[in-house]
């Protein structure tokens, strides 16, 4: 062994500074080497999802749609270019979930390799801060990918097109946090796949006006619209890839419907981690 | 003296109605190497847990470092290295990852971990596995995994926590040997153990805990000399006649203890008391003579043996 010699011991070694300051991007580190592994994988999925649905709904679909629609299309224009956005923050979404609700799951319950973190200077407010930055990152790339899909298809027909992107992109993260910091909660976890997947998630994708304007469902079911991420993202999407109309105030209250549940899901997530290391 | 490294009085921790730690009272000092030797469900690992500055005592105070751990948590943890009962490694990474990421926790350079890794990779004979998924290493393999990755940052405080079960003989002797060198660097251990060969092994001082009690502390030679006798002799009459036995046994040593399987009889001479057993006309089926161990200290505190 050689360790003898060359040992200085923590309180040469250890860089307090750096650890407040870098933390929860290390925390993220650990999370995006451990995506690398998967990298094809994510990749075919960022791929092949888009392509998939814009061609079988988007095009398939839509060939039947806009022919009854006539000149007037969906919302003005052809049903892939109304569908798309909608997809587009779904996929956010779906994105955000995977990499928020799995490493939660392994961290406190699988592996517990949450308390292998939390026993060294990290806090439980830095791993949760890093395991959102690592699925924000997979978000991006998963909603940039999409994006040039959809402009493949023709699907984008403003200027502000570019703009779906931080929309979609914000979407996914303020859903993605809050189903983190549910995460956290739990620890019988088969319950909550099962109820949340069929649901929650499902509902959401149905009536969040994703394939047909949320006005043109009953007004007893347009609720679920309104407390839907996907909903208020699309509405933006819409408004940013083809000039759907939009008054300044619903556009102002999709942003901060938005923001508000971005925050909220972050500081519940860095809450319920924090409390949940320290029992 | 400089001042104990680690103080505890009255450190409880209460889940809902449970009390896992009552009112302990205790001190580490540099370079000590401190053991916490008990059942399992004695309130060791929530006192490792506590000590480690995760988990959150209910009262009582402590200081390690100099610092309350309630305030200063990772102040307090970039110092300790620490080795969990259950291996808690990212299992999404290499061997080699694990102890890189760890020690970008405590905000290591890159340059003095590529160094280190190879250092610790050889220290837990894993070099050949450095790309090696965790998943798919053996128990043995992820146990000195995880000892290697609580040394990453050479901490001040090592604690372990039933650091060799589920190792081999050959692996804890090897694992023994290398504590014994942290330990001559002056790393201060605290090791939780319910293996008496080990507590003898490892420990300069310990505490035997109980249901969340500290039954009595010592090094390990005290506490034989201050609980045990000198020697103990087993004698075995068969599980059917032991019981029987014991009541004619009684008086002819210090103490006796039935166990279903074999009477403990102490004494300070072994073999004159089995001679005087023998010339009672009395013929157990089988004899051992030996030394008093943790194992008697503890039976004779708690009434339990260690290890059921």
């Amino acid at each position: 062994m050689s360790t003898s010699n060359i040992r200085q011991g923590s309180l040469e070694i250890v860089d307090q500074e750096k650890i407040i300051s870098r933390g929860s991007l290390y925390v993220a580190q650990a999370r995006l080497i451990a995506m690398m592994k998967w990298f094809w994988m994510i990749l075919a999925i960022a791929v092949a999802n888009p392509v998939l649905y814009l061609l079988s709904i988007g095009v398939g679909v839509g060939a039947f749609i806009d022919k009854s629609a006539g000149a007037a299309g969906v919302d003005g224009v052809k049903y892939l270019t109304f569908l798309a956005p909608a997809l587009l923050a779904t996929a956010a979404i779906q994105g955000a979930i995977d990499e928020s609700v799995f490493p939660t799951l392994e961290g406190f319950n699988w592996w517990k390799n949450f308390l292998g973190m939390n026993a060294t200077p990290i806090s439980g407010n830095q791993i949760a801060t890093g395991v959102f930055l690592a699925s924000l990152v997979r978000v991006v790339g998963t909603v940039i990918i999409y994006w040039f899909v959809m402009l493949a298809f023709g699907a984008l027909e403003s200027s502000k097109a570019w703009l779906a992107i931080p929309t979609a992109v914000m979407a996914g993260v303020a859903f993605g946090s809050i189903t983190q910091a549910i995460a956290g909660l739990l620890k019988n976890e088969n319950m909550f796949f099962v109820i949340f997947e069929r649901f929650i998630m499902m509902p959401l994708f149905l009536f969040s006006g994703t394939f047909y304007p949320l006005t043109s469902m009953p007004i007893y079911l347009q609720w679920i619209g309104w407390i839907s991420p996907l909903w208020h993202a699309t509405e933006l999407g819409r408004y940013l890839t083809y000039g759907h109309a939009l008054t300044q105030t619903m556009a102002i209250t999709h942003m901060v419907f938005l923001l508000t549940l971005l925050a909220l899901g972050i500081f519940f997530s860095r809450r319920i981690f924090t409390m949940r290391l320290a029992k | 003296m400089s001042s104990p490294l680690i103080t505890a009085r009255g450190l409880t921790k209460k889940f809902d109605e449970f009390v896992a730690v009552d009112e302990i009272d205790f001190d580490v000092a540099r370079g000590e190497s401190f053991g916490l030797l008990g059942p399992n469900g004695a309130g060791k690992s929530t006192t490792m847990r506590i000590i480690g500055a995760t988990s959150q005592r209910t009262s009582g105070d402590l200081t390690i470092l100099g610092m309350d751990p309630e305030k200063f948590g990772p102040q307090i943890r970039a110092h300790l290295g620490v080795v969990p009962q259950q291996d808690n490694l990212d299992m999404n990474l290499s061997v080699s990852e694990n102890l890189y990421i760890y020690g970008r926790y405590f905000g290591l350079s890159r340059k003095f971990l590529k160094t280190k890794i190879e250092e610790l990779l050889e220290f837990a004979q894993l070099q050949e596995k450095r790309n090696a998924k965790v998943e798919s290493l053996s128990g043995g393999m992820k146990r000195r995994l995880t000892i290697a990755r609580g040394l990453v940052s050479e901490p001040e405080i090592l604690m372990l926590d039933e650091p060799t079960t589920g190792l081999d003989p050959q692996a804890r002797h090897i694992l023994w040997d290398r504590l014994f060198r942290l330990k001559e660097q002056g790393v201060t251990l605290v090791i939780t153990t319910h293996f008496m060969d080990e507590a003898e092994q490892l420990c300069d001082r310990l505490v035997v805990m109980d249901k969340g009690k500290i039954m009595a502390e010592g090094s390990p030679a005290q506490l034989i000399k201050d609980y045990s006798t000198k020697e103990v002799l087993e004698i075995r009459f068969g599980s059917e006649r032991n019981s029987e036995m014991a009541d004619q046994l009684r008086g002819m040593c210090d103490r006796i203890e039935e166990l279903p399987d074999r009477i403990l009889l102490y004494s300070e001479d072994g073999e004159a008391l089995l001679e005087k057993i023998y010339s009672a006309g009395l013929h157990p089926k089988t004899s051992l003579v030996r030394r008093s161990s943790l194992e008697d200290v503890f039976l004779r505190l708690t009434g339990r043996t260690l290890v059921d």
